[in-house]
């Protein structure tokens, strides 16, 4: 069975970042154009992930995170 | 006992960064040497005899400098409210009325609107208004948080813009006395940071006061699993060549950990590790006169939140020559913010520049009237600004006061004039945070808790 890698990443992005509207966003754009977060909630997303979901995510590969659908790429081997 | 992380001090860096620490898994000790946290923001409680009323007092927090909206974006207090999962509900934030800077021969009001400030300048120092607009211009484009930049004279560089020295005087007066440790000038990029966290973001208070947000942080900091211990003083941070082992308590209990977050300031945590500290303590520090009347105070004009009060045109930003100088001060009203309750006591609080030695070498009979001496001159300054009411209680801490509870040497607020910006120590695995890292403010403080403790607790 595979997991909604994308709904996890929505889920833990809500969290972290409560105030931010998640309606109409465009899962090829960088996530950073398209809603306030900055180096700081990207490390809370990397430690949700790893809290969660067992899922580790090395410095090196933050970049790989940038938009939704590069989170699902990447991600994705990872919950298999 | 062994922990991942043992930070040193409650207050507001202190529990911030065990708040992250402790949300992601850590095993983390706070240790706070008082019976209750807030360090520099904390508070008291005084029975009124004539009343028998009990009061809480405020110590520090004048006003929350950055305010921002709910949901303002870009802003650091709603960056720290995420980092920490509080809601911006939960501060209960009222807005500042106006403050005002008030010199020998002008005025100047500002608010949590940039354009009163503007329009004010426009009107006061006509001449200066284009200057003061390509100042402003010149901050925006400013790279305030360049961690390499090198040392910029914020005088040098207003003189450059502006050239009425009094205008000068008196945009730079409350950015130094609202956090500088050093004494008449300042880096440009605190100015920066500074003149953004006063005049573009501006004041507000918790209803509650300081014990809002320290409440806030107690109960989070419990709710993600961490230890807070109060009486728990640190009598040595223990280390070797490969770096921190964990630290020693006065009681003789050793905490094991290879990591220790200071917020006790850096002399004072270099001192726990027996290495020099003399040369490296601030200088300034202040008394404080707390006024309790019996009824809200009434304003000649308009209701200031609070007034930056000097004397004469020139502002001296120093250690007191004596004592203590009333020939500038710092009064704020901590009644008039917006939707504080308009009925009851007023209060006031007024900070003068003092020099912490001369206090600490009086005997108590000439402490008491030295105490009286600064009552009387801060009800001068009030009578000055017409406020005269009639006080059903007073109160004046001083250096000494603020030694005795914070344990910072000379009873420094704003803590040493050497800052340790990456929060990084020559031993390895002992980090500063809070006042002595370098970010200025309550917000200031609890995102340098933040910072520190993600980039070396959690980011490994």
């Amino acid at each position: 069975m595979s997991v909604d890698v994308k709904k996890i990443v929505l889920e833990i992005i809500e969290d972290v970042a409560p105030d931010e509207d998640l309606g109409g966003l465009n899962p090829a754009e960088s996530l950073r154009d398209q809603l306030d977060l900055d180096s700081m909630d990207f490390l809370d997303i990397v430690m949700e992930l790893r809290k969660r979901h067992k899922v580790e995510v090395p410095s090196e590969d933050y970049p790989r995170l940038a938009t939704l659908d590069s989170c699902v790429e990447y991600l994705s081997p990872k919950f298999a | 006992m062994s922990y991942d992380a043992i930070i040193i001090g409650a207050g507001m860096s202190g529990l911030a960064a065990g708040i992250r620490l402790a949300m992601y898994g850590k095993k983390v000790v706070v240790l706070e040497k008082h019976t209750i946290s807030g360090g520099l923001n904390s508070y008291y409680q005084r029975r009124i005899p004539s009343t028998k009323e009990i009061f809480q007092f405020d110590v520090g927090l004048h006003a929350l400098t950055n305010f921002a909206k709910k949901g303002e974006k870009r802003k650091p207090l709603t960056k720290l409210l995420r980092q920490l999962r509080i809601g911006y509900d939960e501060l209960e934030l009222c807005e500042q009325t106006f403050s005002q800077i008030h010199f020998k021969s002008a005025k100047l009001n500002f608010s949590n609107d940039f354009e009163l400030l503007q329009s004010e300048v426009k009107s006061i120092f006509p001449e200066e208004f284009d200057n003061f607009q390509k100042l402003y211009q010149y901050i925006l484009e400013f790279n305030e948080v360049n961690l390499n930049a090198d040392y910029l004279s914020a005088k040098k560089v207003l003189e450059s813009y502006i050239a009425t020295p009094l205008l000068r005087e008196m945009l730079i007066a409350p950015l130094l006395i609202y956090g500088s440790a050093w004494e008449n000038d300042m880096d440009f990029s605190q100015f920066v940071i500074m003149f953004k966290a006063l005049y573009l973001e501006g004041f507000s208070r918790p209803r509650g006061g300081v014990r809002t947000i320290l409440s806030l942080l107690e109960n989070k900091f419990k709710e993600v699993g961490g230890e807070l211990r109060y009486r728990s003083s640190v009598e040595s941070i223990e280390y070797n060549e490969s770096g921190v082992s964990g630290v020693v308590l006065k009681n003789g209990e050793k905490l094991e950990s290879k990591k220790v977050f200071s917020s006790a300031g850096l002399p004072e945590t270099m001192d726990m590790c027996q290495k020099d500290k003399r040369s490296i303590i601030g200088k300034l520090s202040f008394t404080e006169t707390i006024l309790v009347f019996d009824k809200k105070i009434k304003h000649s004009e308009n209701e200031p939140t609070i007034i930056f009060y000097n004397d004469s045109d020139q502002y001296n930003y120093q250690r007191a020559q004596n004592f203590y100088d009333a020939s500038s001060a710092v009064i704020c009203f901590p009644d008039n913010y917006e939707s504080q309750n308009k009925d009851g006591h007023g209060v006031a609080r007024l900070t003068f520049m003092a020099h912490f030695d001369q206090w600490n070498n009086l005997e108590k009979p000439d402490y008491l009237t030295k105490k009286n001496e600064v009552l009387s001159e801060s009800k001068r300054i009030l009578k000055n600004l017409n406020v005269e009411q009639s006080e059903i209680y007073s109160d004046v801490f001083t250096p000494t006061t603020i030694k005795r509870y914070t344990n910072h040497f000379d009873g420094t607020v704003y803590g040493s004039t050497t800052k340790y910006r990456d929060g990084q120590t020559k031993i390895d695995g002992l980090y500063i945070i809070g006042t002595d890292q370098g970010f200025l403010g309550i917000v200031g403080s609890m995102l340098s808790g933040i910072s520190i403790s993600n980039l070396y607790g959690l980011m490994e």
